[in-house]
């Protein structure tokens, strides 16, 4: 795992785990899995943009862009 | 052929009797929901009939036969009854779409209690106002969310138990906590249902005012009577249908239309208890072989921004007909879902205290596109002029949508609070709250909120709670809460604010405040945006103007700034 991967996972479970004992990785389904809702993707978009010094266009920043840490790690590279 | 045909027809001979009779009810008749969804069915001969079908997180499928959900609400019921609850209590289901939230429903409603359910993505304060205004004794919930009660826990104390139903052993439970486990429980077969009459309360479901905190709107068991037959003719659900409903149970649509009303129907029913995802909910709608689909404005936006070659990778030939409700569907939308879908989705209009569909389109009329609809028969609905509160009598005036009284799952009070109740009453009318006008052949188009409350996806969050619980933080001296305009979501949440002197303002501190929110109140009503701003436009006396801040998001004319503290 990269420091990338690493540091968005630590991330999501921080703050958007409720289930203590729920286990992710960087292939876990993050918002078709219910863990962050469509709202609460304004809050990690955020995080990205200001822990990378990027903007991520609105068009870009989709349901399916940000569903799994992987995911969210490829669309940040396009940016960085 | 629709249940409807001829809307004019039907309005022209239409009497509530339709529905009490088709539901064998008799004005005095014993009356109850969880009775009527499941062991009625059962008495009718459709107990193996398919009730359920669910799909969970992780593709995981389980069916129910009403059988299956009889027996099911029966043993939550009996469990419950067991330890203590008694009629009229006040239950609280916090859980995910799981299969315990529907047989817990309707289990609560059998032995007499109030169901009271909530939206799982509460946060501590939203589940505390909410618990605390309604007393409530026990709350059924699950793993993942339990966290959030014990935080809160000890400041209710009417609070007598936590049921968790998927307990799994790895920690000890806690005080006034219980393990359940329905698939471990001996099914009860047989259970003496309450005696409950048309009166009789039901659930509770809490909404979102301008001022205040919010109000826990109280139904009775006679709102089935309403909720069955607008099922039949709106949604127009049919014996061999396969019906999805996408809203949560934590919300009125969730318990009026994803439980009540196609189940006192006998209908089949799917659940996808999963985030969103296009490409899911094609496929859901491909594999289960959905015929009637409730669904969302924001979701169906979401889906569009998907785009049609998403669409075209499904067999959809299935879909029969498509209903939405939560916020105006605009015309776009209808098109383009009648372009991709071969449909158009017709919007239905109601609320939280409506407690079934008022203003309607229906199969078999002529549908605008953009337009609310017409009045479903045997509702006398009208636009009051804000001034009189008396209907207009002219077209195209923009004016308050407002009710006569009198249908059968009108609320009968908002909880604790019968004075705010008394006051969406005027001239013998029902104040809904929101405004619109209505054309030369009687179709209703919606333009707009009376007040402050933004609905943002189909659920409405009150600036004022939003505010309040910004005033918590840390780092905020003053805030105003209004909506910006949102491409897929009609409206969410903005906030001004003003710092306190020292707190300097970095990207973090946004992100900070906005996680505040969520965790606080729920994801629906963290803002999207964070303006910091020196000051807030405020009268003399001292009040925010949220009015100026509104006009300036929505791009609007700012009116009258006579009484503005700080004009430049």
């Amino acid at each position: 795992m990269d420091d990338m991967q690493k540091m968005i996972l630590e991330y999501v479970e921080e703050e958007y785990l409720e289930d203590e004992d729920e286990a992710i990785d960087v292939d876990t389904p993050l918002i078709s899995g219910g863990i962050v809702d469509s709202f609460s993707m304004v809050s990690l978009k955020r995080f990205l943009e200001n822990k990378y010094n990027i903007s991520i266009p609105d068009e870009k920043a989709t349901p399916e862009a940000f569903d799994t840490v992987d995911k969210i790690c490829a669309l940040v590279k396009e940016f960085i | 052929m629709s249940h409807i045909g001829s809307y004019d027809e039907r309005v022209k001979n239409f009497s509530w009797s339709i529905s009490e009779k088709e539901l064998d009810y008799k004005p005095g008749d014993l009356i109850n929901i969880g009775w009527y969804c499941t062991d009625r069915i059962c008495e009718q001969g459709k107990g193996d009939k398919t009730a359920f079908i669910w799909e969970g997180m992780t593709g995981e499928e389980r069916r129910y036969t009403f059988h299956d959900i009889r027996r099911a609400s029966n043993t939550i019921g009996a469990f419950l009854k067991n330890q203590g609850i008694r009629p009229e209590d006040r239950v609280c289901l916090f859980l995910d779409r799981v299969p315990e939230l529907y047989f817990g429903f309707l289990g609560i409603l059998k032995i007499g209690a109030i169901a009271q359910p909530l939206f799982s993505a509460f946060g501590d304060e939203a589940l505390l106002v909410r618990m605390k205004d309604a007393q409530t004794k026990a709350i059924i919930t699950q793993r993942k969310h339990i966290a959030k009660v014990r935080r809160i826990r000890d400041q209710l104390p009417w609070l007598e138990h936590i049921f968790i139903v998927d307990y799994d052993g790895k920690h000890p439970l806690q005080e006034k906590e219980t393990a359940f486990a329905l698939d471990r429980e001996k099914p009860v077969e047989k259970l003496d249902v309450y005696s409950t009459q048309a009166e009789s309360p039901s659930v509770l479901h809490y909404t979102s005012g301008t001022t205040g905190q919010p109000k826990g709107v109280k139904h009775v068991h006679y709102s089935l009577i309403s909720q069955y037959l607008t099922s039949k003719w709106v949604l127009d659900l049919h014996e061999d249908d396969i019906y999805w409903c996408t809203a949560d149970p934590g919300w009125v649509t969730g318990t009026s239309y994803g439980i009540i009303g196609p189940w006192s129907l006998g209908i089949t029913q799917c659940v996808l208890d999963k985030g969103f995802s296009a490409e899911a909910w094609y496929a859901f709608i491909e594999k289960h072989k959905i015929s009637v689909w409730y669904s969302a404005p924001t979701a169906i936006r979401s889906l569009m921004k998907a785009g049609e070659e998403a669409v075209k990778k499904h067999d959809l030939s299935s879909l029969r007909h498509l209903t939405s409700v939560g916020e105006p569907l605009n015309a776009e939308a209808v098109i383009w879902s009648e372009k991709v879908f071969g449909l158009p989705f017709l919007d239905t209009y109601w609320q939280t205290e409506t407690g079934s569909i008022m203003i309607s389109n229906y199969p078999d009329m002529r549908v605008k596109p953009g337009s609310m609809g017409k009045p479903f028969p045997g509702i006398e609905a009208a636009v009051l002029d804000p001034a009189t509160h008396e209907p207009f009598k002219e077209p195209g005036k923009i004016g308050l949508i407002a009710f006569k009284p009198g249908w059968p799952a009108m609320m009968r009070t908002y909880w604790n609070n019968e004075e705010t109740y008394r006051a969406k009453f005027k001239n013998g009318w029902y104040l809904s709250g929101d405004r619109s006008s209505i054309d030369k052949e009687g179709y209703f188009w919606f333009t707009g909120r009376d007040d402050d409350v933004i609905n943002t996806g189909g659920h409405l969050v009150s600036p004022f709670e939003v505010e309040s619980a910004l005033l918590e933080h840390e780092f905020v001296a003053e805030s105003a809460v209004v909506s910006k305009p949102d491409e897929v979501n009609m409206e969410v949440v903005k906030a001004f604010i003003t710092l306190k002197p020292g707190v300097e303002t970095n990207d973090d501190t946004e992100l900070k405040i906005m996680n505040f929110i969520r965790k606080k109140l729920s994801p629906l009503a963290m803002p999207q945006e964070i303006e910091f701003v020196d000051s807030l436009p405020k009268t003399r006396s001292g009040k925010i103007m949220r009015r100026l801040l509104h006009a300036r998001e929505w791009g609007e004319e700012i009116g009258d700034t006579s009484t503005l503290e700080n004009e430049e």
